[in-house]
């Protein structure tokens, strides 16, 4: 009887399942599994084009300097944008958790929160105007100052790193207030109440508390920027060239794609082992 | 210092970030009633860029076009996901945690990896690029948010009310209709409007997967930008913010996002 029972368990499991994991198999893990396939390729295999299995586009990878350099580049640019959004978020966080009580606080985080779930695009748009030379940063800097200024930040790697700081700065906040809430006030109060000075509390007590959380919005940052090309190509022109604006040019400008799924699939690498070393925190910052 | 000060150094410096976070966008926003094409200062108010907006089919097609591909896939991944979240949530089965994690690729691997993936998948297969094409990514995208939104509300369900339900007589099938999905209908609104978000918003996936010529309201925006653009392009991205801003209000609203956990 009990048998019978998880048997049919089990065929409801797979019943309600099965749709779901069905698409994500063709949607995501079948193309992945594609573009590893096309990374060996010397050329697509579509119509009657010759094509033969090959290592070339990987030892284009290792012997031109060129896009270890840029793979580099868009490392740096990730780590930047990553430690300039903790540095800024960590505190506005826990302003959020520790100083501002009552209803307003909701308020305000999800005031915090709402920009990163709106169009990311249109927000890097919204850069694009804000920066531009002769806009409304000159008008504000020469209605303030009496002399003759000009800002002009646009296409520059600043306004990249603007741009992208602006996109992803609420990820840290979000991951930084959690952690930050599940501590105990009453720790604080303790650790003041035995003479600990405000800065002993900070780095003894709340920030190994809070070190998961923070972690966890670093991760969620890094992972995106390091494959980002719309920010560089909007905000950059033609100094924003990084590694995934290299991707996206094998795909829609050299339409050579076993060159760019080799590209995207060391990306996909860099990114797994860097998920992988942080996957213990990251998990344990879920919970 | 005392307290009281740094308390409202504090209330201060969120001030500041928040500035940070809305003033460009009220920038774009204000842009888009002033007249001058070239985005020249002092400010004059028009509406002549949104009455053009209103005469540009091109814009209007793809705006269409993002709109009701957001409402197919808001309705695939809403349906799959809450079955697979019902089916997490109530049955013990070997290899579970390996499908739990397998929902975290789509979220976490950039966008740009996915997108070529997907272009070169659904070339090889013969299904080319196109709105078939961007449903199916789209959708799959927006599934694992469905099912974390919906798994999280599933989280208060007390499931001695299925067995009691069950003890009655009620089929499965009646169970999970008349008992389980009314509790959980608020996190399946709120998946949904999630979904509808990812899929609206979504630029990088469309852009790889898209034909020219018949691409989402976000591509043709990239193109414009790229191309030289007009205040057309401020007033139509400000109606998308105030859209995508008021769904994910509504979603705050029907989740506990944004709120105590």
């Amino acid at each position: 009887m009990s048998s019978l029972s998880a048997r049919q368990d089990r065929i409801r499991a797979f019943t309600l399942l099965s749709p779901a994991y069905l698409w994500l198999t063709v949607a995501v893990f079948l193309p992945l599994s594609a573009m590893v396939f096309f990374s060996f390729l010397s050329d697509v295999p579509f119509g009657d084009r010759e094509w033969h299995g090959t290592l070339e586009n990987y030892q284009e990878f290792f012997q031109t300097s060129t896009y270890a350099t840029l793979l580099w580049k868009s490392l740096k640019l990730g780590l930047m944008v990553t430690g300039i959004s903790v540095l800024i978020g960590f505190p506005c966080a826990y302003v959020l958790a520790k100083v501002i009580k009552g209803r307003s606080r909701e308020a305000l985080f999800l005031l915090v929160i709402l920009p990163f779930w709106s169009n990311s695009l249109v927000r890097i748009f919204s850069w694009a105007i804000v920066l531009r030379g002769n806009g409304v940063l000159d008008f504000a800097a020469n209605a303030v100052l009496p002399w003759d200024v000009r800002i002009n930040l646009m296409f520059s790697p600043t306004a990249i790193v603007i741009g992208l700081v602006h996109s992803y700065l609420p990820y840290v906040i979000l991951t930084s207030y959690l952690a930050l809430q599940a501590i105990d006030d009453s720790l604080i109060e303790a650790a003041r109440s035995l003479g600990a000075k405000r800065r002993t509390i900070l780095t003894r007590l709340i920030l190994p508390l809070a070190a998961p959380g923070i972690l966890a919005g670093a991760v969620l940052i890094f992972v995106p920027v390091v494959g980002s090309f719309m920010e560089p190509r909007l905000l950059g022109g033609r100094r924003g060239t990084y590694y995934g604006t290299v991707i996206e040019d094998q795909f829609v400008a050299v339409f050579n794609w076993p060159l760019g799924a080799a590209l995207s699939f060391i990306l996909l690498a860099v990114v797994l082992v860097i998920l992988g070393a942080f996957s213990p925190i990251l998990r344990r910052a879920r919970t | 210092m005392s307290n009281r000060l740094l308390a409202h150094l504090g209330k201060a410096y969120l001030g500041l970030i928040l500035f940070f976070l809305y003033a460009p966008i009220l920038v774009m926003a204000a842009m888009s009633f002033n007249a001058s094409e070239f985005y020249q200062l002092p400010f004059s108010f028009s509406t002549e860029w949104y009455e053009r907006l209103w005469k540009n089919d091109e814009i209007l097609e793809a705006a269409w076009r993002s709109v009701w591909i957001a409402v197919v896939v808001t309705v695939i991944a809403t349906s799959l996901g809450t079955a697979a979240s019902i089916a997490l949530f109530r049955y013990e089965f070997p290899g579970k945690t390996v499908l739990q994690l397998l929902l975290f690729p789509p979220i976490a691997i950039p966008w740009l990896i996915t997108g070529t993936a997907m272009l070169i998948f659904f070339f090889g297969i013969g299904l080319d690029r196109g709105t078939p094409a961007v449903i199916i990514g789209h959708a799959a995208l927006a599934l694992p948010y469905v099912i974390v939104v919906v798994t999280a509300r599933l989280a208060t369900f007390d499931r001695t009310l299925e067995e009691a339900a069950r003890s009655l007589g009620a089929s499965a099938w009646k169970v999970t209709m008349a008992v389980t999905v009314p509790w959980i209908l608020p996190g399946i609104i709120a998946g949904g409007l999630f979904a509808f978000a990812v899929s609206f918003d979504q630029f990088v996936v469309s852009y790889f997967l898209s034909e020219p010529g018949d691409s989402t309201l976000p591509v043709l925006i990239y193109t414009s930008i790229r191309k030289g653009f007009t205040p057309e392009i401020n007033a139509v991205s400000t109606i998308i913010i105030a859209v995508s801003m008021g769904i994910m209000l509504l979603a705050a609203r029907y989740s506990n996002f944004g709120g105590e956990q």
